[in-house]
């Protein structure tokens, strides 16, 4: 088998797939052009993720990426979701194959992205968003450095 | 899961068992060498060269312009790089088209390297080349062209015999790829004016690691493996004499059964083409609408991507195969999708299904509905359909 079981499970029974009306933060990565996309969608109560649903175009491990980071998010503090590490996910994932390490990278990046949708909007600042750049999404295209990790 | 559908024949196929019973006795009991001397060896040659014979038969080719390899990838090398080596006097030109598969690019690409001159075609919308163009990409320096006969992607039939007639009035050679056509359309190498053609065992029912090479009477080409006087002193190594027989005994089944071949996987080829284009919105097909390999079916489903389709398949029992990118472990789908037009957001989620003997009406329904199934749940998934309905899509 191509995928561990866990990726397996998240990709035929998806965690938190669909969308969220009026969400307080929306992030899109990943183009189609690659083949994969992105979309998180967030429910923010005082400092706390209390719904988080997603949309993702791609391949089995993309599904399953933003499946479990979903549920590794759901409830947790703003700053506890921004410390979520690609590496978090393939971990709690049981592992991906080398090329598809991009697609926990993504899953990451759509989180950060929505964060940082919300805290435009509202005005806030957090830590773990210091570093973030929106426009840079060069971890997706650059497989030759992910196939490192 | 209770049922396994098979649907990647394109890919290989099962060995017949009456190809098992013929080879079996090659393994132990004449086992030869083909060059020994002695009765062993002897045995065994007599074995090649009626299989030789079959296979010649069957081409329409005389018995000694029939040269064994070790598979459809040996034969494009061979006959492209042989070729180019031995009439670089004449000239370093090749033409060539931009779905052939890898062996014959990668080969093409090499050459270029070494310094030839390679024109890459390009074909229409349907994956046809366009033979004027070939015509006027023919100059003085051309030794060859080679354009495959069927595209194992997209099913394509190329005209292949106006081809040869094209090469045969500007004195140029022609090699054709006929791995994915050999057995599921006619070949007749003489009034289709193929100087050389590729040809592989176990995309006919037969074992892997054997392929053959047709090369007509008169044409020089330099060797590809050197270091033995087998194949009349054109390529090395011990003959793979239970692949031979295994190959020549699935050319005779196919030669017997050709029509019933060919007309059952057509009744489901286009079973399964009429039911997934009617039932799932929002495909397109990729090839020629007829003139493509009676068992291939490629589609393009809109919004999802092609390796999530094929796990899914998987799940309930289906094998198929996918031109995406995360299929093939690079950022770009299929060169073959590309090359016929497709965007990249489209080219992700094709889908290759290939009918074979053994392929029922049952399976083919069983496939189409829980094509439907699928295709819907990973379009609600999709962040592209929720774009397009957004918009106000229609079809």
């Amino acid at each position: 088998m191509l995928y561990t079981e866990k990726v397996m499970d998240h990709f035929t029974n998806p965690r938190n797939v669909g969308e969220i009306e009026n969400p307080d933060g929306v992030g899109e990565v990943g183009n189609a052009k690659c083949g994969d996309i992105m979309r998180i969608y967030l429910r923010i109560e005082g400092d706390v993720i209390s719904d988080v649903k997603f949309k993702t175009f791609g391949c089995g491990s993309a599904i399953a990426s933003s499946s479990v980071s979903t549920e590794m998010i759901k409830g947790k503090t703003i700053e506890e979701a921004l410390a979520l590490t690609n590496q978090q996910v393939v971990t709690e994932l049981g592992g991906l194959p080398m090329v598809k390490i991009h697609c926990s990278v993504l899953a990451e990046q759509a989180i950060k992205m929505a964060i940082y949708d919300y805290a435009k909007k509202n005005g806030k600042e957090y830590k773990g968003l210091a570093n973030f750049n929106p426009n840079d999404d060069s971890d997706h295209h650059d497989h030759g450095d992910e196939e490192e990790h | 899961m209770s049922k396994r559908i098979y649907l990647d024949h394109s890919a290989t196929t099962p060995v017949k068992p009456e190809v098992v019973t013929a080879m079996l006795p090659y393994f132990t009991e004449i086992f030869g060498n083909p060059s020994s001397i002695h009765g062993f060896g002897q045995d065994a040659r007599n074995s090649v060269s009626t299989s030789r014979e079959v296979i010649a038969k069957f081409i329409n080719a005389s018995a000694d312009e029939l040269y064994f390899t070790g598979g459809g990838s040996e034969s494009d090398n061979w006959a492209i790089r042989g070729v180019a080596h031995a009439y670089k006097a004449k000239g370093n030109h090749i033409i060539t088209s931009t779905i052939e598969h890898h062996a014959v690019l990668h080969t093409c690409e090499a050459l270029e390297k070494e310094g030839f001159e390679v024109t890459y075609l390009p074909v229409d919308a349907d994956g046809k080349i366009d033979l004027a163009a070939l015509e006027a990409a023919i100059k003085e320096t051309t030794t060859l062209i080679t354009i495959m006969a069927i595209n194992n992607e997209i099913g394509t039939i190329q005209p292949i015999a106006e081809i040869g007639a094209l090469a045969k009035s500007k004195n140029v050679l022609f090699h054709t790829d006929a791995v994915q056509a050999l057995g599921n359309i006619a070949l007749d190498v003489k009034s289709m004016n193929i100087d050389l053609m590729s040809m592989s065992s176990h995309k006919i029912y037969g074992p892997k690691g054997v392929g053959a090479l047709y090369i007509k009477k008169g044409v020089k080409i330099k060797n590809l493996i050197e270091g033995g006087a087998q194949e009349r002193k054109r390529r090395a190594g011990t003959e793979n004499v239970p692949g031979i027989v295994g190959f020549a005994k699935a050319v005779e089944i196919s030669s017997e059964t050709f029509e019933a071949h060919v007309n059952h996987l057509t009744v489901l080829r286009d079973r399964l083409m009429k039911g997934i284009l009617e039932q799932v919105p929002y495909v397109k097909l990729n090839g020629h609408p007829t003139d493509r390999h009676p068992g291939n079916v490629n589609v393009c489903f809109e919004f999802i991507e092609g390796e999530s389709l094929l796990l899914s398949l998987d799940l309930v029992g289906i094998a198929g195969s996918s031109g995406s990118a995360c299929t093939s472990g690079s950022l770009d789908p299929s060169h073959v999708l590309m090359a016929i037009g497709l965007i990249h957001e489209i080219a992700h989620g094709s889908l290759r299904l290939t009918i074979g003997d053994s392929t029922t009406e049952e399976e083919v329904d069983y496939t189409i509905e829980k094509l439907i199934e699928i295709v819907a749940r990973l379009r609600s998934y999709s962040p592209l359909f929720d774009k397009f309905k957004l918009q106000g899509g229609t079809n």
